[in-house]
């Protein structure tokens, strides 16, 4: 892993940082009302989103899910838009249209993110055969859960994309549970990615609590890809560290499987990492955590300040012009 | 009697049904996960304690595969209760409800059954676009499935044991906020009708409408949510000494048209509310039958309250626009006057 510059770390590290405090400020504003709707936040899996879209550029595509701020913050949407957008605003990246579960922007290659859950799958293989169409060496990350995995649609997906050798990375975000489902109640596998076998595609398998593992998986996959290999399932494996969605009382799993992971949390990991190589200082660590919570409230006051959309233009947008 | 919420009643009719007939079994996503949620709106809480896991079926995340084994179990001989978290996940398994599922008895010339019942949350509740639509049009659009849409815990109860017992696949439309859920997965600005539900066992009938207020002057027809508008703009519109009678038909298919026709021939004037969007709709549907069949006995054109012809929107200003309210429904039968 020292192979990978300094920079690229120090920006990863970043990414996490603001999706975890972005995240728990969504929270707060949840509990004041300032944010409507449900939340379903990414605390805990911020490795995964980072680690993958470290390696990808700006031509690229992500498909996020309905757990999707990790996904557009790693991608490059800006925390301005999404808080905006959150918080219903005219100025949010969806004008307000869609809220939480469909966070995204086509300008840095995400579309909104899709709430139907594996409803993503068909999508990404479709945007991955059009840049191989039009020969672009670039790649679609398609981002599922464990409970995804048994969707009839992803089924579909990923038999298509491995036939036709499309550029697309499926990453199965396997955080133990669908909702309050238990994984290994609902798949015989002990990995999802043992059904890369069936479609005849790669699989891979990384510490999903662990940035640096993360990015050299995925940094391989995509290269991969991005050669006309074909399609890879990565499955990185690790924990939301918090509820489903904001309704969640969390009485399904027990204390001791949270304190696990919860003790190998990816922020704090790669943290100690940077002061354990001396490459960085606490005293470093906390002036990026200081620059961090500043973007926060920033994206914050943005969306404060700006105007709530006119009722009447809900009429607006139902088609493209 | 007892005093229910929506969800508890739910609860209590699959309760029964389940004692009173083996062949009865739920299957859903989270529906009854030891420590889970009891469904997305808590109406299997705690059967799985009292069934077992086996007639309690947690299922994988596969809207197909949910709904084509309860089609094939009901085939086979059981009697599936199946549920969606969202009813937009209806579209997922759309096929199986409408290739499969309504066709199979006419396909068999009458011969096979598919005594099923699918349950949806439908309505909007600020999660827009895919979490919010209200679906019943799409669905009384397919012959062979029967539709029902309680508003009421009392019809709740009572119209999900007939679904049960029907022999034909019954899809169960339920407003997420009608269900009176509490705790944490209560939604924001529900209703919470809590009514009177017998202890004693008794059904509703499918296709079987009923009057929830009687008036001279006009005629309004809602259903889940809008019931309660219509009878919000009923209370004010009696103050300007305007009388309304206000249906709700309970099933939508097949609809107790002569309820509503008997209705308008007494007021001369009608008026549908829908949380749907109007086009290829489920009130314009109400308004053709009407103009068809009762066209002399009109003082008025008939007329609609409809969402306008765009997905639900998320931001609270723009979907409370799109929404129907009790003020819309005075301002729309004052222009019949
Ligand atoms: C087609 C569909 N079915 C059900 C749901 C309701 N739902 C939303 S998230 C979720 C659990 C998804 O689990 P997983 O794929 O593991 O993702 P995670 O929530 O763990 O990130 C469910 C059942 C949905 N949004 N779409
Ligand atoms: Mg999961």
């Amino acid at each position: 892993m020292q192979q990978i510059a300094t920079p690229v770390l120090l920006d990863m590290y970043r990414r996490m940082l603001t999706i975890r405090r972005f995240e728990e400020r969504c929270n707060t504003l949840f509990m004041q009302g300032r944010i409507p709707s449900t939340l379903h936040l990414y605390i805990g899996q911020e490795a995964v989103a980072v680690g993958v879209c470290a390696n990808l550029r700006l031509s690229d595509y992500v498909l996020g899910t309905h757990r999707p701020h990790g996904h557009a913050i790693a991608k490059g949407v800006a925390i301005r838009d999404i808080m905006a957008e959150l918080m219903a605003k005219d100025t949010g990246c969806s004008r307000g249209k869609a809220g939480s579960m469909h966070v995204g922007d086509i300008r840095v290659g995400m579309p909104p993110a899709i709430g139907i859950v594996g409803g993503n799958a068909p999508i990404a293989c479709g945007m991955a055969l059009a840049q191989k169409r039009q020969g672009r060496d670039d790649v679609t990350v398609c981002f599922f859960g464990d409970g995804a995995a048994n969707e009839g649609a992803v089924h579909e997906a990923m038999n298509m994309a491995s036939i036709w050798a499309l550029p697309v990375i499926f990453v199965c975000e396997n955080n133990l549970y669908g909702a309050s489902t238990p994984y290994g109640s609902v798949s015989k596998l002990e990995n999802v990615a043992d059904r890369a076998v069936a479609y005849g595609m790669r699989g891979m398998i990384a510490d999903g609590s662990d940035v640096l593992a993360v990015y050299e998986a995925a940094c391989d996959a995509v290269s991969f890809s991005r050669k006309g290999n074909g399609p890879v399932l990565l499955e990185c494996k690790t924990y939301r560290l918090c509820g489903h969605s904001r309704s969640d009382p969390l009485t399904y799993r027990t204390k001791e499987e949270e304190a696990l992971w919860r003790d190998k949390e990816p922020i704090k990991r790669l943290g100690e990492w940077f002061v354990a190589q001396g490459l960085k200082t606490t005293a470093d660590l906390a002036e990026i955590e200081r620059e961090v919570g500043l973007a926060i409230d920033d994206a914050v006051a943005f969306a404060d300040a700006s105007p709530y959309p006119l009722p009447e233009d809900a009429l607006k947008h139902v088609f493209y012009e | 009697m007892a005093m229910l919420t929506i969800a508890e009643a739910l609860r209590e009719g699959i309760r029964e049904e389940m004692m009173r007939d083996p062949r009865v079994f739920c299957l859903g996503e989270d529906i009854g996960i030891s420590g889970g949620f009891g469904g997305a709106f808590t109406v299997t809480l705690g059967l799985s304690d009292q069934f077992g896991h086996e007639r309690i079926l947690d299922t994988p995340i596969s809207e197909i595969g949910i709904a084509g084994v309860a089609i094939g179990a009901a085939m086979a001989g059981l009697r599936p209760i199946a549920d969606v978290q969202y009813g937009d996940f209806l579209f997922c398994m759309m096929d199986q409800l409408a290739n499969q599922a309504a066709k199979m008895t006419y396909m068999s010339g009458g011969t096979v059954a598919v005594p099923m019942v699918m349950r949806a949350p439908v309505g909007s509740t600020r999660r827009g676009t895919q979490h919010a639509q209200s679906l019943e049009a799409f669905f009384t659009h397919v012959p062979g499935l029967k539709i029902v849409a309680p508003s009421t815990a009392y019809d709740a109860k009572g119209l999900l044991k007939a679904a049960v017992r029907d022999d034909n696949p019954v899809l169960i439309f339920e407003h997420k906020l009608l269900y009176g859920s509490k705790g944490a997965r209560s939604e924001k600005g529900a209703l919470s009708p809590i009514g009177e539900v017998p202890d004693e066992d008794y059904i509703v009938p499918i296709g079987k409408g009923i009057i929830r207020r009687e008036g001279t002057d006009v005629t309004i027809v809602g259903k889940l949510t809008t019931v309660y508008m219509a009878l919000a703009a009923a209370e004010e519109l009696a103050k300007s000494g305007i009388s309304a009678e206000v249906i709700d038909p309970r099933t939508l298919v097949p609809l107790d048209k002569e309820l509503i026709l008997s209705s308008v021939r007494k007021t001369g004037r009608l008026v549908v509310v829908e949380e749907d969007n109007k086009t290829g709709g489920w009130a314009g549907d109400i308004l053709a039958t009407v103009a068809e069949e009762a066209f002399f006995y009109l003082d008025a054109p008939v007329k609609r309250i409809s969402a306008p012809d765009t997905p639900p929107p998320f931001a609270p200003v723009m979907e409370a626009y799109y929404l129907p309210s009790a003020e819309k429904i005075i301002q729309t039968v004052k222009s019949l006057f």
